[in-house]
């Protein structure tokens, strides 16, 4: 069996959700051990575990969660030479393209970002990877040296426990960290996600692009999330521009994600947003545009005038509400 | 402080990209050609620094000999010179070797500041500044919406899930920049003309003792298959005569969702 590692991403001692998906793709692939770093990390064992990891390296130093990247480089490329996996898995998150990165440039190996599925091929790995927001996708198998690291889409694959899990075989590592490089330190963490459901785990998303013209009238959205009890989303034009923050954008740059069902409010469908909403069961798109490329993903598509529609679709949504 | 801004040229992001269904690459030829949106942000930055502390802001690029284009578009924006990469060997590079390049095109540049895209809007892989970062030994301050430089140190504030990191690093440091940390200023007609006359350094591998360590010589991987995805199908679309939102209300109820 291939030695498959996985980055296991955590927080306050928590799997973050994308430790689990790599994990349950990880277990399909070989015999998996994750690696999960920083205060509480070994908290977060069993739920490591019960995805499939038949080992799991701790190491609760805070520097894992206060200095960005390099420590965690550090560790893992010592604990690769020592384990000579064939495949370490990486979420597409902030830190993990950092830390996969940083390492492939250390260890001189192949970087696969963006991934949405590997699978095994002649002896290698064959890696999928979207193109132009999603229309074409491509295989790429790495040419250079163990290990193959690759970066995985967060919700490209969707978390399951595993039928066998093994009670986990946690090793607590103690390799003292390197003080002496130059690094990026965390001086304070600032949360500025307002109240309602979470973008990443909501059934219904309400999302607004620069068709809403003005900041002020991004308040529509709001409104009509709020009368369906869904998670307000925005175009990356829109973080761009500072209606809203980026904890709120949807896309290749902001957050993937699958609702059951998309209301796309004055939003073009450029290929930098689709790629992050094209997973949604049904989409519905009001747009003034009639060739914006939104009305080729949409299940129902309304031509016409945001500023018109919206408000008078709050009041239907209210009015059928109260029968 | 001298500034560094590593730039790509791409295909026009708002025409649709095409994939050689031979070579697996992508198809440069009868396509537009601009500087990376995302990079124009990346200038922006390093030009208010040297604005505000002095220096000078050097641009790079790796890319065909056209690539110049995207080059004078910077320095036309402001920047003071350009080195292009170019190669007949470097083309289709994956990310390490575009990293592994512009490493060896900056030794013996004195810079305090390397400021990159968060990634290509074509490639978005968004691997190479952190490569770079580490074949020089550089920390990386990625994902900045904002950036503070003084005192020998950079700060940013650095985009998280739920709000944002301010964090610190000591210089020489490389800086990832998001869309969000400045509007790019258009390049004036005197920035234009000015432009054509600033300086542009064209090396190859050769120039940059990479022969063999780069490029087609040292890939890492190979795209083996492209593939349409399968495509969702377009559903009804209709044009608002007035009962738009009733007919979207009446779906919601389909769907439940009310």
């Amino acid at each position: 069996m291939p030695g498959v590692y996985v980055f296991a991403e955590t927080s306050d001692g928590a799997p973050k959700p994308v430790a689990l998906e790599l994990l349950t793709k990880a277990r399909s692939l070989g015999t998996t051990t994750a690696i999960a770093l920083g205060p509480g990390a070994s908290q977060a064992a069993d739920a490591l575990a019960e995805h499939g990891a038949k080992k799991v390296y701790v190491h609760e130093d805070a520097a894992f969660r206060d200095v960005l990247a390099s420590p965690a480089v550090d560790l893992l490329a010592k604990q690769i030479d020592k384990d000579q996996p064939d495949l370490v898995l990486f979420g597409m998150t902030y830190d993990g393209r950092d830390v996969a990165a940083r390492l492939s440039a250390r260890l001189g190996t192949a970087l696969i970002a963006n991934a949405i599925d590997i699978s095994k091929r002649d002896g290698g790995w064959a890696v999928t990877t979207p193109m132009f927001g999603g229309s074409l996708l491509v295989t790429t198998v790495s040419t250079a040296k163990a290990p193959t690291l690759v970066l995985l889409r967060p919700k490209a694959v969707t978390a399951q426990p595993a039928d066998d899990a093994p009670a986990p075989q946690v090793e607590t590592l103690s390799d003292p960290v390197d003080s002496s490089k130059p690094v990026a330190r965390v001086l304070r963490r600032e949360k500025e996600k307002a109240s309602g459901p979470k973008l990443e785990d909501a059934a219904v998303i309400v999302s607004g692009g620069r068709g809403l013209g003005a900041p002020e009238n991004f308040k529509m959205v709001d409104e009509l999330a709020a009368e369906l009890g869904a998670a307000v989303g925005a175009s990356r034009a829109v973080v761009d521009a500072g209606w809203k923050p980026y904890a709120f954008q949807i896309g290749q740059t902001g957050k993937t994600v699958k609702p059951t069902v998309y209301i796309a409010l004055g939003i073009s469908g450029a290929m930098q947003h689709t790629v992050g909403m094209k997973g949604a069961r049904t989409i519905i798109a009001i747009n003034k545009d009639p060739e914006a490329p939104i009305f080729k993903l949409a299940d129902l598509g309304v031509v016409g005038d945001v500023h018109k529609i919206v408000p008078q679709l709050i009041q239907e949504v209210r009015s059928r509400k109260g029968k | 402080m001298n500034v560094l801004v590593c730039v790509k040229q791409i295909p026009d992001p708002n025409a649709p990209g095409k994939l050689d269904p031979q070579t697996k690459r992508l198809v440069r030829e009868g396509v537009d050609l601009v500087l990376d949106p995302g990079d124009e942000h990346g200038v922006e930055a390093g030009l208010q620094v040297v604005e505000k502390d002095g220096g000078e802001v050097t641009i790079i690029s790796m890319g065909p000999p056209k690539a110049l284009e995207a080059i004078r578009r910077a320095l036309a924006m402001g920047a003071h010179r350009g080195i292009l990469i170019t190669d007949p060997g470097l083309e289709n590079s994956d990310a390490i070797s575009t990293a592994r390049a512009i490493a060896a095109a900056i030794k013996g540049q004195t810079y305090e500041l390397i400021i990159c895209g968060t990634e290509s809007t074509d490639g978005s892989s968004g691997a190479v500044p952190a490569q770079l970062a580490e074949l020089l030994g550089l920390p990386l301050l990625s994902f900045a919406k904002r950036l503070e430089i003084g005192d020998g140190k950079a700060v940013i504030d650095r985009q998280t899930d739920d709000g944002y990191d301010v964090v610190e690093a000591p210089l020489p440091a490389v800086v990832t920049v998001t869309g969000g940390i400045n509007e790019a200023r258009y390049p004036a007609l005197r920035g234009i003309m000015q432009a054509k006359n600033k300086e542009v350094k064209q090396v190859g591998l050769k120039d940059l003792g990479l022969e063999g360590q780069a490029g087609r010589a040292a890939l890492t991987q190979e795209v083996i298959e492209a593939a349409p995805a399968e495509a969702r199908k377009a559903g009804e679309v209709i044009d608002d005569k007035g009962e738009g939102a009733k007919r979207v209300a009446e779906f919601l109820k389909e769907l439940k969702v009310i």
